[in-house]
């Protein structure tokens, strides 16, 4: 498990997240990728919080695509209907998400392995049905339109460039801000979670408390990508946020590496660029392609890709010591 | 350290992936270059699968044809799986990478209002291929947006068709089915809001879920209620389930309506013997051999009959021709004015009777959709065929 | 107007419930086949009910082969597939944790869904009823001939079943992986061909979910998700690795979604399925016949 991670690590991540879009405005066949990478930015954000929920303290979630609805139709409800403003909304959405997420996580977390995970899958399936059917409010399956883009200090975020430098900037502050609840004795009482809840208690760890802290903490970040995500594209219909896209997520962590914080970050980008370019060019067979994919990765890197590293190091030693001999 | 090599290895990776697949494709100098968005899969395929068929064959029939002023026809489509975020992304990527002349779709109503504000931004015109008025509606302006044209009839249009049905037929107390997904909801609300205008009482207002597997409850329930018609408004195989409830349920009694999503004759097929009665509006395409001969749209709705057949070996679909009439209004104005963005606009905006296959357009500044309920037929099954009524 | 009573309607809403109901309790069945022997929430269950439709509609409609031939040669045929995912997708993963094999379950659902469409293309397909389409009218409900089938398979099923898992030593011996692979191991019981032997037969009984569900509902290559969503919710609402459990889970399921979409809201009937479902969850963490220690698994 990748308990240390080095500050020149994070700060070679934030030099690639300012090159990015410098590189790919240069050459012209990824031009448009720093378009793709805002979404990849929102989606670190649910990951980077699932993946301290799934990876440290052990519990599964396939309800957090309802979170990031919840807070993506707070945003576009109080804007479109209410003419609030946008950052209000979002701390509102992200109040109104963690009261849900303790209501729903103080039972449900309390359920084990599979139990939990139908109970999270079943909140996000009744949220869904909500966004569907409650068409007075949210426009229905067709989805409501028109939600205001952000202005920052006057300062509108309404170029691709603005608005990826915007989402990176936060997913940045909220990795190192994750980074640093995982270094410190929080982060001990989690991963003892666990290792074995049994032992953690008998430590003294309040064991259901760090549980919902986290699960909570988790699901406010989704609130928050679901505004960005709003925000951003002007946009929210209920498809986006079904059961489907909270396996997604399961998926990004599980192919990033669900044991390496940095895993989130990495299985949301890949995955993203999956989906909404690369696998683009098998049209029909792209779902048979992308089985095909996470298949191979599951079984070849079982810790997902931010794992290699540490496989490499490993056979690199053993070639190391196999020549010298 | 090892974080680090990690970080380089996957931005090498990235980029390499990106350029390498990028690098293949050809580009004709030449070519006029045209984008379109269909939900080839996922949840709406009923809608994109059939419009980009119809579409890769219109593009070839005109490329075949010498093209368009001898520049070939290039039509760029991606598959938006139904996804707003998708179809976001591949719109921008249309206008900005590929820098195509004009928009074809999306599929969907709900991304079809989700991509029109992109269209407006970058000033490009757009076809869409998705029902709702609202397309061509601006709420706050009450006039069409100046970037946004539709080929397919509005829900609305085929609610009225259903209505006047009704009340020549003395009915006005029915009761509504619906799927719940945007081709259902925008129907049922069609159907709630004409109500009053038609002086239609609902008694019932029923819904299912586009995978559900019986809906013999929600028949059961409108049983009781007695109204003199049903309204189904959903597509897919549930469409073809609850025709079947309604006959195993001895309802026959009650006039039994569909929405136009029914018009395919493989929906009959499937219905096996329980769509005998079942009347639905329709476009001129889906009932091309029944159209008197002398009708407007005879010749190009049989034709597409005919090639489709040939080509995909397949029963024609209820909407793979709003396809045909996009690509059809694009190519005219392509061949009219070129590429040129504004001149385009400007050309369909003065349009007129341009022969679909959904019917004869006549757009105006006022009238992005440029069709009236006229474009709708009232048709009934009978014997496993579709027959027109009045 | 014929009209119909209160009562009358109660009891079709009944009937249709516990069809609907047995059809989750079909595929709720075969999730707990597989994970009584491997702990295993196999996600890629609902594609074997569908592989199991279309490829009775492929052998019985597109060939012609008789009806009872053909859905034995598409049992056997989906239960080979069910050998190939185990060979294929479950066994090669080395160091399998409980979410590997989710995110496993759910690859092999996309690329079986993947083959499906390209194969079926998109379209739904029809299978005649067995004995025809005649509704049987029974006190004021409307019984399509269909819905016996759907009941009687069930119920053969799961006699079948508990035969085997009771009375035969193979079946035990699969029953022995599930308690402790490594004891079973010990006394000389293969768990790996033990797993492949669930996964065999969980898609058996998949197909034969499929099979028989085709005639009322047609099916296509995407219908599985939302079949191994019920299915999964039945599973655990019964307990999971019971039998008696994911009967009677599927049945609450489906007369709970008949009942409120006939008495309070269509819209809202899998809503309040699953809230029923995560209330019994709250009181019986375990589901109604689910054993405590089983729910305390591996962790993810």
């Amino acid at each position: 498990m990748m308990l240390r991670i080095s500050k020149y690590s994070i700060f070679f991540f934030a030099l690639i997240i300012i090159l990015f879009p410098r590189i790919a405005s240069n050459i012209s066949a990824i031009e448009h990728y720093p378009d793709i990478m805002i979404f990849a930015g929102i989606y670190c954000l649910i990951t980077i919080g699932l993946s301290l929920l799934m990876g440290y303290a052990g519990q599964i979630s396939l309800g957090h695509g309802a979170f990031y609805g919840i807070g993506a139709y707070i945003s576009a409800i109080l804007t479109t209907r209410f003419g609030w403003n946008p950052w209000s909304c979002m701390v509102i959405g992200a109040v109104i998400t963690s009261i849900v997420a303790f209501v729903v996580g103080a039972p449900s977390l309390k359920l084990k392995g599979h139990y939990l995970a139908m109970a999270t899958l079943a909140f996000g399936v009744i949220v869904f049905i909500i966004f569907n059917e409650e068409i007075e409010w949210t426009g229905g399956p067709d989805g409501m339109t028109g939600i205001s883009g952000l202005t920052l200090f006057g300062f509108p975020l309404n170029t691709v460039e603005r608005y990826y430098y915007f989402v990176w900037g936060i997913v940045l502050a909220v990795f190192i801000f994750t980074v640093n609840i995982i270094q410190s004795g929080s982060g001990r009482a989690l991963r003892a979670i666990h290792s074995s809840e049994a032992a953690a208690m008998a430590m003294g760890v309040d064991v259901s408390r760090y549980k919902i802290m986290v699960f909570t903490y988790s699901a406010a970040l989704a609130s928050v990508a679901g505004s960005l995500y709003a925000h951003y594209l002007n946009f929210v219909n209920p498809s986006s946020f079904d059961i489907f896209f909270s396996i997604k997520l399961l998926i990004m962590i599980a192919l990033g590496g669900m044991h390496y914080i940095w895993g989130a970050i990495i299985g949301a980008v890949i995955i993203t660029f999956l989906n909404y370019e690369w696998l683009h060019y098998f049209e029909e067979l792209e779902i048979l392609v992308y089985g095909a994919i996470l298949l191979i990765v599951t079984i070849f890197l079982p810790q997902g890709l931010a794992g290699i590293p540490a496989i490499v190091k490993h056979w690199f030693r053993r070639t190391l010591s196999d020549g010298s001999r | 350290m090892t974080l680090k090599k990690l970080l380089i290895i996957v931005s090498v990776c990235l980029i390499g992936f990106g350029l390498c697949i990028s690098c293949g494709k050809k580009v004709e100098k030449d070519a006029y270059k045209v984008g379109a968005v269909f939900s080839v899969t996922g949840r709406a395929s009923f809608l994109g699968d059939p419009e980009k068929k119809t579409a890769e064959m219109a593009v070839e029939a005109i490329n075949k044809a010498g093209g368009i002023n001898g520049h070939p026809l290039d039509l760029i489509i991606y598959d938006d799986e139904g996804d707003a975020t998708k179809c976001n992304l591949a719109v921008k990527k249309l206008i900005n990478k590929d820098k195509v002349c004009a928009l074809i779709g999306p599929s969907l109503s709900g991304l079809s209002l989700a991509v029109l504000p992109v269209a407006e931004k970058n000033e490009i015109p757009l076809v869409s291929c998705a029902a709702s008025y609202k397309i061509v509606n601006n709420e706050e302006t009450g006039k069409p947006y100046h970037w946004v044209f539709k080929t397919p009839q509005s829900d609305s249009m085929a609610v009225e068709a259903i209505y006047s049905h009704m009340k020549t037929h003395g009915i006005n107390k029915i009761a509504i089915m619906s799927g719940t997904t945007g081709f259902g909801a925008s129907g049922r609300a069609e159907l709630l809001r004409l109500a009053p205008d038609h002086g239609m009482t609902i008694v019932a207002d029923e819904k299912y879920g586009p995978k559900d597997t019986d809906m013999t409850v929600q028949l059961t329930k409108i049983k009781g209620k007695a109204p003199q018609a049903i309204v189904n408004w959903s597509i897919g195989p549930t469409q073809v389930v609850v025709v079947r409830n309604w006959k195993d349920l001895g309802m026959k009694n009650i006039t039994f309506y569909q929405s136009h999503g029914f018009g395919s004759r493989e929906n009959i097929k499937l219905a096996a013997g329980a769509a005998e009665g079942v009347l639905c509006p329709l476009g001129a395409c889906n009932i091309a051999e029944q159209l008197a001969a002398d009708h407007p749209q005879k010749a190009v709705t049989m034709k597409y009959l005919k090639d489709y057949k040939d080509k995909y070996n397949e029963t024609l679909s209820s909407f793979g021709g709003h396809a045909w009439d996009s690509v059809h209004l694009v190519a005219d104005a392509l061949s009219a004015v070129g590429c040129d963005k504004a001149a385009i606009r400007d050309y369909i905006e003065i349009t007129k009777g341009f022969v679909g296959q959904h019917g004869v357009f006549n757009f105006s500044p006022d009238d992005h959709n440029g069709l009236t309920k006229a474009a709708f037929n009232m048709v009934v099954v009978k014997e496993g065929d579709w027959a027109l009524t009045d | 107007m014929e009209q119909i009573s209160i009562a009358g309607q109660l009891f079709q809403y009944l009937i249709t419930g516990i069809t609907v109901g047995s059809i989750y309790a079909m595929v709720a069945i075969g999730f707990n086949i597989i994970y009584d022997v491997t702990d295993i929430i196999n996600f890629a269950q609902g594609e074997f009910v569908m592989l199991g439709g279309l490829t009775m509609v492929l052998f019985h409609v597109s060939f012609q082969i008789p009806i009872i031939i053909a859905f034995i040669l598409t049992v056997m045929g989906v239960t080979l597939i069910g050998i190939l995912v185990d060979r294929l997708a479950i066994r090669p993963i080395r160091q399998p944790s409980v979410l590997t094999l989710i995110i496993a379950t759910i690859a092999v659902s996309f690329v079986i869904r993947g083959a499906a469409m390209f194969f079926w293309g998109k379209n739904p397909f029809d299978l005649p009823a067995f004995s025809g389409r005649n509704p049987i009218t029974f006190y004021g409900a409307v019984i399509q001939p269909q819905y016996f089938w759907v009941v009687g398979f069930l119920i053969v099923v799961v006699i079948v079943l508990s035969i085997f898992f009771d009375k035969t030593i193979t079946g035990k011996a699969m029953k022995a992986c599930a308690d402790n692979a490594d004891a079973a191991r010990l006394v000389g019981i293969n768990v790996n061909q033990m797993i492949m032997l669930s996964f065999a037969l969980s898609a058996g009984v998949g197909a034969v979910a499929g099979i028989i569900i085709t005639p009322i509902s047609l099916m296509e290559y995407d219908r599985g998700a939302m079949l191994a969503v019920k299915g999964f919710g039945a599973v655990i609402l019964g307990g999971l690795g019971s039998f008696p459990g994911a009967i009677i889970g599927g049945l609450i399921l489906g007369i709970i979604e008949s009942l409120v979409a006939g008495l309070i809201s269509s819209g809202y009937k899998d809503a309040f399925a699953l809230v029923v479902l995560l209330c019994v969850l709250f009181f019986k963490p375990s589901g109604i016949l689910g054993n405590i220690e089983i729910s305390k698994i591996k962790r993810f």
